[in-house]
């Protein structure tokens, strides 16, 4: 894969002697949407992490566009742009109304203009049906808002590539397919997305390429996720994929 | 009760409550600038800084103003440093109360979870500007019962400034007690004039707590 | 530069003077924190209960207690009610009535807030046992406030050792007193030695404040 959008070689993490990842390699092209499972501290979230910079790591590299991304680089902050990250807790910011929330980062990190910046806003609020939610607080909202908030929050910034971080994990189940249903259509739109989930019916539906983590290592890896779901290829994942049944 | 007598005192007790007041304010504007400097050298943690602001903090907290005091105003003379009284004052009450302060604004920075940080980082932001916009002002919405507390706390310690010849209220009703000997005169006015002083703030206090926990999370 | 007054501090008998005037400021301070704990606890049941009247009357006696200097009730109590009652108080005794008074107070918040913190549901399935309303709160409610109220006892204890400084100002021979004593005695044959006194002073009370404070701190951060 010469033009992976993101690509991570041989990626280490470890805290202290505890390994997360161990030498992780992943690439992920541009339109391509990839989904991650694996049993809960299989380190999918750290993955997760550690290509947004959060996390020291302890060997390897992720590239983006071909341009490493390094947590003490000074550009950071503007490689973090072109990475968009929607995390379990939504984690809006509780002192902001909702349209200030989705503003903050494109005025004070891209320096737009606020009525630009509105304008974008109110329309993707409307795409998510929420545009008559946006001078409440986060704490208005439901969870299942919320998220959606977060999702806009994050794709206003126009991001190359999108994280989402078992974003329905904390949800009621009535609200799971509110916030399923945006992401589908993002799909549907071309977007690049990198997900963590543990909704199997629809990493089976969203899917092009699905990832199966286990103790850091990719342990399967599919292009073909109906048949990925229907017949895993190693014990593992066929033992995994059977928890989700009663 | 001799009212005649407590006319004739109201005089020296105004000008006694406009010391105090004056002392107090400066003492707590001092305190807030001291914590607030010494509460971001702690969160960013800088070095020697850290180590110097946290001994100032732990030896402020666990003595007593009055000795404190004692310590600028009869200590201090001894080594050459000789400072009014009235700068003794302001100076005592804003190095207690930047120790206080300083642990209350920290304390309300590590209450935001690191999560909103990562979260405004992966927005791009710097870590100056997700400090700024984001941990800061939920910081300061967080840290203000405390504050308010503090400063309540220091103005009712002005009253040990008599100890360093001050004459603030409570100078003024020791020494018409000792001159006079009209002691429930001095001290119910001492007690009104101490609650016209403190009952402003203390209301006040509570009204900006509602109205910030209201902007905070919305109506 | 002259001796700055240490040696004044190892002069006869004056450190050991030093240390009882440390102790006087102690003692006071553990007897009214001992008497806030057991009245605290009382108060904060009470405040955590239904009666209207008895809320209103501790939301005013802890606004009173939160805006007068301490100093100010030690000078109503020892001045003041000698001469409205006429008994007789000791310097000792009004300064153990102002703290309790001050104690009781905070305490009983600290009780009630950790009181109303305590989910309802645990009353209720506790009161579907069958246990009395005395059994509840033995067995059940106060062991789940210990944690959360003993730091913030410790706490109150270096609060009251740190206000006992103010008792000098009624006639106790405590710490800064004696310290006062010290430096007068000794004027002509070392004027500095307020320095070496009030800086021992200063360290004197820090020692004893900081590790009850560092326990509470401790206590505090491991039972959260």
């Amino acid at each position: 894969m010469e033009n992976a959008l993101l690509e991570i070689k041989d990626l280490k993490k470890a805290y202290g002697e505890h390994v997360v990842l161990d030498d992780l390699s992943l690439a992920v092209n541009k339109g391509e949407v990839v989904v991650v499972i694996g049993p809960s501290g299989c380190g999918k979230s750290t993955l997760l992490r550690c290509i947004n910079a959060l996390e020291d790591i302890q060997g390897g590299q992720v590239l983006l566009d071909g341009q490493p991304v390094l947590r003490q680089a000074k550009n950071i902050s503007r490689t973090r742009q072109k990475i968009g990250m929607v995390f379990q807790s939504y984690d809006l910011f509780p002192h902001k109304t909702i349209l200030d929330n989705i503003l903050l980062a494109p005025m004070k990190v891209q320096k737009r203009p606020r009525a630009q910046a509105e304008a974008e806003a109110l329309e993707l609020l409307d795409r998510v049906g929420l545009a008559d939610r946006k001078d409440d607080y986060p704490r208005q909202l439901s969870g299942g808002q919320k998220q959606r908030i977060a999702i806009v929050r994050a794709l206003i910034m126009h991001p190359e590539i999108l994280l989402l971080d078992e974003i329905t994990a904390a949800l009621d189940p009535e609200m799971v397919h509110e916030v399923l249903q945006v992401v589908l259509d993002l799909a549907k739109n071309g977007s690049t997305m990198l997900i963590v989930t543990h909704e199997m019916t629809f990493a089976r539906a969203i899917a092009d390429r699905v990832l199966f983590l286990e103790g850091g290592r990719i342990v399967e890896e599919s292009a073909d996720p109906k048949a990925f779901f229907a017949r895993p290829a190693t014990e593992r994942a066929r033992q995994f994929l059977r928890t989700f049944e009663y | 009760m001799d009212f005649e007598a407590m006319r004739e005192y109201l005089p020296l007790f105004k000008d006694a409550l406009a010391l105090t007041v004056r002392i107090g304010w400066q003492g707590v504007l001092l305190a807030f600038l001291i914590g607030i400097a010494c509460a971001i050298i702690q969160h960013m943690r800088l070095p020697v800084l850290r180590t110097v602001a946290a001994v100032y903090i732990e030896l402020f907290r666990n003595t007593p103003l009055l000795v404190q005091l004692f310590f600028l105003y009869f200590a201090l003379p001894k080594i050459g440093l000789r400072i009014s009284a009235e700068l003794c004052g302001v100076l005592g009450l804003g190095l207690l109360g930047g120790a206080y302060m300083a642990e209350t604004i920290r304390s309300g920075l590590e209450s935001i979870a690191p999560i909103q940080s990562e979260s405004a980082q992966s927005l791009g932001m710097t870590g100056m500007q997700a400090f700024r916009y984001v941990i800061l002002p939920q910081a300061v919405s967080r840290s203000v019962p405390g504050l308010i507390a503090n400063v309540i706390f220091l103005l009712k310690e002005t009253s040990v400034f008599s100890t360093v010849s001050l004459m603030d209220l409570m100078f003024t009703a020791k020494d018409l007690i000792g001159m006079y000997a009209k002691t429930m005169e001095c001290l119910t006015l001492l007690v009104v004039f101490y609650l016209i002083m403190l009952l402003p703030v203390s209301v006040l206090g509570s009204l900006v707590e509602r109205r910030l926990r209201h902007a905070e999370f919305g109506p | 530069m002259q001796s700055l007054g240490l040696d004044v501090l190892f002069k006869g008998k004056n450190f050991v003077r030093l240390l009882g005037g440390l102790w006087v400021a102690v003692r006071i301070s553990l007897i009214s924190v001992a008497i806030s704990i057991a009245l605290g606890l009382i108060m904060g049941m009470l405040m955590a209960g239904k009666n209207r009247v008895l809320k209103a009357m501790f939301r005013v006696y802890l606004e009173i207690v939160r805006i007068m200097p301490q100093m100010v009730l030690l000078f109503v109590v020892y001045f003041g009610t000698t001469r409205v009652f006429g008994w007789n108080l000791s310097p000792e005794a009004s300064a153990i009535i102002v703290f309790s008074f001050w104690g009781v107070a905070e305490m009983g918040d600290l009780v009630r807030g950790a009181l109303v913190s305590i989910p309802r549901i645990q009353y209720e399935s506790a009161e579907a046992l069958g246990l009395t309303t005395a059994q509840v709160y033995l067995y059940v409610i106060l062991p789940q406030t210990f944690r959360r109220l003993v730091p913030l006892s410790i706490n109150l204890i270096t609060r009251m050792i740190k206000t006992t400084s103010l008792v000098m100002m009624i006639g106790i021979v405590e710490v800064l007193k004696v310290a006062q004593q010290i430096i007068e005695a000794n004027r002509r044959t070392s004027p500095n030695a307020a320095f070496g006194v009030f800086a021992t002073v200063f360290l004197l009370y820090f020692l004893i404040c900081w590790p009850i404070s560092r326990l509470a701190g401790y206590l505090e951060k491991r039972w959260a």
